[in-house]
């Protein structure tokens, strides 16, 4: 027997920042349709910006975003000195490159946490946030804040690194090294997350490119891009990494391709502070000319775009914003439809959208409109269906 | 050949104005009923990405920016079209080319008050289902 019910995932949680709403259609264990509605936390901050002097929208986009703080100000930042075509002093483009690199670093383990806890696996999630706090504490050393750093200014940064806080910075990243190694071994050598997460949530590279997503969505598809190296702001032409592309387009490669790129913000954080030189932080830009301005960076989650228009007064005519997730989001319409109930959670989560959302799941039967299951029997469910494969693997091996 | 050239090449006849801001920053101005026909070229045939779409009421009219990137190169050309008509404003959807253009049309349909011919989905987006109909919250006043 077969009827259509509906999951609501979403869309509010004490601890979310960033709510969603996905409606599954499901039939039987299968996912058949997904409405995605987003909009429960719009604040118009592009009508905000409109309304505010040019330095003070630098942190107003810094609100944006809890997880991703540097990215908007960062955007914004490289909009307006294309607008005002302003040369940036080269410590202070040293320093932006190393805070978004740090800032990637805890993200990508943020997400990876998440992810093993979705899937039945909460020593990782324990681990990977453990090792993330030594992170927020490099932040806290260097801008006084764990989180909305602030560091941004259009024409440089608001402040230095010191030269006593660079060994501090070593350290922390000598210490990370083998906790990612043993994250990459956790997850790449693990035939059961390999079971689990192998040939699910595919997203072709065909489907990548007509639903335009970025960042590590579009790289696990085969989709070779990256704003830091194709479009460069910041330092990142003035050092060597590589950009990680995987072809299978699931869920695992989405985990591969985050957990290796760790290792490259690692590699490029250890260049920026060897070649940093010494000299002024900022430009002290007092005028903004008339003109318009297009702004982009590789936020965690992919391009992060900023277009401003200024009339010549002291604020934007108009601000335009488009997050990562604006476009990887929409992309779950195809990921998720043909897949299962209970691959369902991860599959969402796989773009790294903001996760308490999926925490918030709940199976109700239409026709009866009765809640038949809340998120939490629909995480248990998920991680069953790990326990299920880690005994038939057990089973083959004897 | 770079992407301005291969452009200015393959467009000729279609461009109004052509405005480099800077050696990755292109502009380029076009009528709205060449606008489908353009993005196709864009999207088929030259490969570019869509990245989003900039909506802007002015004085002359409604100003849609279309902002795509040529990823090997890292240049972003804006193409800017104006609907005159300010009291029934509408243009050709470029969902019906890829869906990756659907939130950004719906959203400005919301925002500005766009009609969007033939997009599959033209409904809210972002604001909520009780916002009154017909008042659109980036129009300017007046």
């Amino acid at each position: 027997m077969s009827h259509k019910v509906i999951i609501p995932i979403g869309p509010y949680h004490p601890l979310q920042e960033e709510p969603e709403f996905f409606r599954l259609y499901v039939e039987g264990e299968q996912v058949v349709d997904i409405d995605i509605v987003i909009g429960y936390m719009h604040r118009g901050i592009e009508e905000l910006s409109e309304h505010k002097h040019f330095d003070q929208v630098t942190f107003l986009v810094e609100r944006i975003c809890g997880i991703c703080s540097t990215s908007h100000p960062f955007a914004y930042v490289n909009a307006m000195e294309d607008l005002a075509k302003i040369q940036v002093p080269e410590r202070a483009l040293y320093i932006r490159t190393i805070i978004a690199e740090l800032e990637r670093i805890h993200s990508h383990l943020l997400w990876l946490g998440l992810a093993g806890h979705f899937i039945g696996y909460n020593t990782v999630w324990m681990w990977a946030w453990k090792y993330r706090e030594p992170i927020l504490d490099c932040f806290e050393m260097i801008t006084g804040n764990r989180q909305h750093y602030a560091i941004m200014k259009i024409g440089g940064v608001r402040r230095d690194i010191k030269d006593e806080d660079t060994p501090i910075l070593k350290k922390t990243l000598d210490e990370l090294v083998p906790a990612v190694d043993m994250f990459k071994g956790a997850v790449m050598d693990d035939p059961v997350i390999k079971a689990r997460l192998k040939g699910i949530g595919i997203l072709t590279k065909q489907q990548a490119i007509d639903w335009c997503v970025v960042g590590p969505t579009a790289r696990a598809s085969g989709i070779n891009i990256d704003v830091r190296r194709d479009d460069p702001y910041g330092a990142y032409d003035r050092v060597n990494w590589s950009v990680i592309v995987e072809k299978e387009g699931d869920i695992f490669a989405k985990t591969v391709v985050r957990i290796l790129e760790l290792y490259e913000s690692i590699h490029i954080i250890r260049q920026c502070l060897e070649k940093m030189p010494k000299g002024e932080i900022d430009a002290n830009i007092k005028d903004i000319p008339p003109g318009e301005g297009i702004g982009r960076v590789e936020a965690p989650r992919g391009e992060c775009f900023h277009y401003v228009r200024s009339d010549g007064t002291n604020r934007p005519i108009r601000h335009k914003i488009r997050a990562p997730s604006y476009m990887n989001v929409a992309s779950n319409k195809v990921a998720a439809v043909g897949g299962t109930i209970s691959d369902a959670a991860i599959t969402l989560a796989a773009v790294d959208p903001c996760y308490c959302c999926t925490e918030r799941l709940a199976v109700i039967d239409r026709p009866k409109n009765k809640k038949i299951m809340s998120g939490w029997d629909l995480i248990k469910l998920s991680q069953e269906k790990t326990d299920k494969l880690k005994e038939r693997l057990e089973r083959w091996r004897t | 050949m770079s992407l301005a050239e291969q452009i200015k090449d393959r467009l000729v006849d279609k461009i109004i104005e052509f405005y480099q801001h800077s050696s990755k920053r292109i502009y380029i101005s076009i009528n709205p009923e060449d606008l489908k026909e353009i993005t196709k070229i864009f999207y088929k045939e030259l490969n570019l990405r869509f990245c989003t779409a900039t909506g802007i009421d002015t004085r002359r009219g409604f100003e849609i920016l279309y902002h795509f990137s040529f990823d090997r190169t890292g240049e972003i050309i804006s193409v800017r079209v104006l609907i005159e008509d300010k009291k029934k404003p509408q243009i050709d959807s470029l969902a019906t080319l890829f869906p990756g253009a659907e939130w950004i049309e719906r959203e400005m349909w919301e925002m500005l008050g766009i009609n969007f011919i033939g997009h599959p989905n033209l409904k809210r987006l972002l604001l909520a289902e009780d916002w009154p109909e017909g008042k659109y919250p980036l129009r300017k006043k007046g």
